[in-house]
């Protein structure tokens, strides 16, 4: 109380808002959790705000969909079009479709909240995989990681299914071909497929229930989940402390970088404008999803590019790639082999591996240790490439999926382009995959070079001797630990085959095939200089002094 | 002497492009000075004035009577005006080169010399007319229910708005926006190359101008922005991806270089 009684005189907004906070203080001590939070380190580097493109837009998502949510109606049943729109006049069509076309039409800004809502979910879509390849290719998922990537996997798997069931709601021709398609690689699975399809649709395809069943999910459902799993996966984060790059004074046990508040905020604040700013720009100046030119759907029409949002592309190349005649017909029950491995084998396995690839890796490192000092992607040269190669596989998918736009846009038979990238989506990625690694081997080595020998000056010095030398300049400290703090592991040997008994070991195959699969990651690698190989190809030369940069803040990890 | 010669290409080339406008300028307004009216020609004398042309410019391929030659070109008897029409005067013919199908060039005659040979043509056996001014009159049309005839007959090809597409083998659809009307009208009638026929009984006159009604609300300024080609969702995604991410991706390297 004498606290109060000391204090300068304070005008009397100055002093409601100091009291409110004292008083919230004095019952939740949320002062000394704010001021923890606001010391909260963090650090500073480029690729960690991929993560909060992906955030900001789906706020962008929330706001903007809210909107739209006061205005779609969500039911199939018939009404006839009686608005603006001349070449709809009289046509009969869903009161989706109807309400759409009069959002985009009849209520002011309507079609500018449409087309944010659009491309903002395009670009969700994008930053996740962004950050996703950002977290893989710098091995940020690596212990204690590992269950948050399976929280950021999840997410990604979820903003697929917030994209498909809103792309699905306005029931326009492309939708209603979407929903269809996916009807048919649900009824692709044997035995199960029938009544998935028939539990989804609530019965035959298109069913009365669809459109409101798909827009519980969209507007509850999906974003629920999203939200309650960015909770958890910015609590991990938190509670795991941010990874950094390799550096001077960075370890495993610390994190060097400057506090949330204010410098962080400050820049997330203002990022968020920028994401928003660019989204609001996309939706002003260009058209997207123009439903009114594909018309209401009817099961009986199919249009040139017909084609599913990006994300879903990949999906759609691998039903395209795949040759059309392998459906048997077995005891009466059709096997429809030509949907069934693209449409869900081949994405089943390739999410798989994608979910199980921290765990793959470890297999083969045999790590046990936290790592929180990111790798540089060249550091791990088979990481980065299987990484490459995965990505060059979902391009070609991609790729596939828009055939007869290529063909169109380049002249080129679509049969042609087809057969084509039935050859580049096997050799393509082993192509990737080997001329990746090179290339990062490469960089290593050109890094040894670096850190033996200097950086080139292009002084020529002459001896009295007669002999020419090129003057090369000692990297600095923080160059040179960048390029020798990193371990090149070696291939693990399975422990031997027979114990003590001399009986065969229980669970020596599955060593064996972590070794083989360590041999696979390992066997190539580029050994980091080492002090005395340093030492010695450095003779006397001084050190040079380091720059007076800031000093960026360093926190102890309490974790560990 | 390179660097001679480069300088006085260098010199020459305003007084080049000079000459070239010029020239470009005369031919243009030659080309919109010989349009008489149609009409203003008598039959016989354009079908006498067809057939020399024809001579000239189409034997080679088609034979001197029409009648076609085996494995060069169709025979012309009863294809009628209407094919002669829309296959000169889109361009396409005199065929420039084989290939997958045939390559819209300029326009190689004017529109009196198209209508003669159209008549020389016509005479050699009956076949669809060109149609008049009002059966291709957009604003005599329904586009709404253009939309459903389009969408149900023509959208496959040639996508939903008539933006174009691919077909097998190097074909394609092409686009409609740039399209006259009345070559519109005459693409239905004689469905050219790899293009079905959709004849009267097939498509009605009105439903066909339905249609051009229907192509013709496609071409004012589009509601929301740039149509980035109509071409669907593969375009939005690569927009999405070049222009969004790519600014915004800029943006967090700019913060990035800025801050350290
Ligand atoms: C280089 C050879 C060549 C020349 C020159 C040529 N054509 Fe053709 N024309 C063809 C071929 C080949 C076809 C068939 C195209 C196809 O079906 O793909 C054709 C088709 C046509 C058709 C469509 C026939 C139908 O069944 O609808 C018309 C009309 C036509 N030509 C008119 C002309 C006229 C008029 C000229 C002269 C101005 C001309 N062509 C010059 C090769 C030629
Ligand atoms: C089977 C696919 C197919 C269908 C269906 C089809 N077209 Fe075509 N269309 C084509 C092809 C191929 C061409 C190009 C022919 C060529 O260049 O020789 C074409 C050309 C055209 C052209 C000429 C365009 C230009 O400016 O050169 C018009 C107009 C046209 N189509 C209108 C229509 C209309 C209207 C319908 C529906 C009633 C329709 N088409 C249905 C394949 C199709
Ligand atoms: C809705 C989608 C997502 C959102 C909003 C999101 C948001 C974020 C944010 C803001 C960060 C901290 C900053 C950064 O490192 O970028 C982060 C970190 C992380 N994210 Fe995500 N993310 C999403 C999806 C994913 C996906 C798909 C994965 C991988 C499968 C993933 C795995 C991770 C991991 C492992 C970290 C810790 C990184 C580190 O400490 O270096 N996230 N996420």
């Amino acid at each position: 109380m004498s606290d109060v009684k000391a204090a300068p005189p304070v005008t009397g907004a100055k002093h409601a808002a100091g009291g409110t906070a004292n008083y919230l203080d004095e019952r939740t001590s949320i002062g000394a959790f704010t001021k923890f939070i606001a010391r909260k380190v963090f650090p500073d580097h480029w690729s960690f705000m991929l993560g909060e493109i992906a955030l900001y837009s789906f706020v962008v998502l929330l706001l903007s969909g809210v909107i739209l949510t006061a205005f779609f109606v969500p039911s199939i049943e018939p009404v006839v079009y009686d608005g603006s729109l001349a070449t709809m006049q009289g046509i009969e069509m869903s009161k989706a479709f109807e309400s759409t076309l009069r959002m985009s039409f009849e209520v002011p800004g309507g079609l500018l909240m449409r087309q944010i809502h659009h491309w903002a979910a395009l670009i969700f879509a994008a930053s996740i995989l962004t950050h996703m390849a950002r977290i893989f290719f710098t091995g940020a998922f690596r212990k204690p990681r590992e269950l948050n990537w399976l929280v950021g996997f999840t997410l990604m798997i979820l903003s697929l299914a917030a994209g498909f069931t809103g792309y699905s709601l306005p029931d326009d021709v492309l939708s209603g071909n979407g929903l269809r398609i996916i009807d048919g690689v649900i009824r692709s699975m044997p035995i199960l497929g029938s009544y998935i399809s028939y539990g989804l649709f609530g019965g035959e395809f298109p069913g009365e229930d669809l459109i409101p069943r798909l827009f519980t999910a969209h507007v509850l459902l999906v974003p629920a989940l999203i939200l309650g799993l960015i909770a958890l996966h910015l609590f991990l984060v938190f509670l795991q402390k941010h990874t950094q790059y390799p550096g001077g004074g960075r370890t495993d046990k610390n994190v060097v970088g400057f506090p949330l508040f204010p410098v962080y905020t400050a820049k997330a604040g203002g990022f968020f404008f920028v994401v928003f700013g660019v989204i609001a720009l996309l939706g002003a100046t260009l058209q997207i999803n123009p439903v009114w030119n594909y018309g209401p759907y009817d099961p009986s029409i199919i249009s040139a590019g017909t084609q599913p949002d990006w994300y879903m592309l990949f999906i759609d190349g691998a039903l395209r790639i795949m040759p059309g005649n392998l459906e048997y017909v077995i005891g009466g029950y059709t096997l429809s082999l030509n949907i069934l491995i693209p449409g869900v084998v081949v994405p089943g396995l390739f999410f798989g591996a994608l979910a199980l690839y921290p765990w793959i890796e470890a297999w083969a490192t045999g790590d046990r240790g936290e790592r929180h000092i990111l790798d540089r992607p060249r550091n791990a040269p088979v990481r980065t490439a299987l990484g490459v190669a995965a990505i060059t596989f979902y391009v070609v998918l991609v790729l596939e999926g828009s055939n007869d736009i290529v063909a169109n846009l380049f002249r080129l038979s679509i049969n042609d382009l087809t057969i084509m990238f039935r050859i580049a989506v096997f050799v393509l990625p082993v192509l990737a995959f080997i001329l990746t690694k090179r290339i990062a081997m490469g960089l290593q080595r050109k890094d040894r070079e670096l850190v033996l020998h200097g950086h080139e000056t292009g002084r020529i010095v002459r001896f009295d001797d007669g002999e020419y030398i090129e003057v090369h300049e000692p990297l600095n400290d923080q160059e040179r630990w960048v390029r020798v703090s990193y371990t090149a592991l070696k291939p693990r040997e399975p422990a031997p085959e027979l114990n003590v008994h001399g009986v065969r070991r229980k669970g020596y195959r599955w060593d064996r095939f972590k070794a083989a699969l360590s041999r696979f990651y390992f066997e190539d690698r580029v050994e980091p200089v080492t002090p005395a190989e340093l030492e010695e190809a450095q003779d006397h030369r001084a050190p040079v002094a380091e720059s007076e940069a800031p000093r960026p803040e360093v926190e102890k990890s309490t974790t560990s | 002497m390179r660097a001679l010669a480069l300088k006085r290409h260098r010199r020459t080339a305003p007084f080049v492009l000079i000459l070239v406008l010029l020239v470009g300028l005369t031919m243009a307004a030659y080309a919109t000075q010989s349009r008489p009216a149609e009409g203003a020609i008598s039959t016989a004398n354009a079908i006498g004035e067809g057939q020399k042309l024809f001579a000239a410019n189409c034997a080679s391929c088609h034979g001197i009577g029409a009648q076609g030659q085996t494995g060069v070109a169709p025979s012309l008897v009863g294809v009628g005006a209407a094919a002669v029409d829309f296959q000169v005067g889109t361009g396409r013919m005199p065929l420039q080169a084989s290939g997958p199908q045939a390559i819209v060039k300029d326009v190689q005659f004017n529109a009196t010399q198209i209508a003669q040979l159209a008549a020389y043509v016509a005479s050699l056996g009956p076949g669809p007319a060109v149609p008049d001014a009002e059966a291709v009159d957009p604003a005599l049309g329904d586009p709404a229910r253009g939309m459903e005839l389009f969408r149900a007959n023509c959208a496959m090809c040639h996508g939903s708005v008539g933006g174009g597409g691919a077909l097998t083998q190097g074909k394609y659809a092409p686009s409609l926006w740039g399209t006259t009307p009345t070559h519109i009208y005459e693409a239905m009638l004689v469905g050219p190359q790899s293009m079905p026929v959709f004849n009267d009984a097939n498509i009605t006159p009105e439903d066909k101008r339905d249609i051009i009604a229907y192509l013709d609300e496609q071409r004012g300024a589009a509601a929301g922005g740039l149509k980035l080609g109509t071409i669907g969702p593969v375009a939005e995604g690569l927009w999405a991806w070049l222009l969004g991410m790519g600014i915004i991706v800029g943006f967090t390297v700019w913060i990035g270089v800025r801050s350290s």
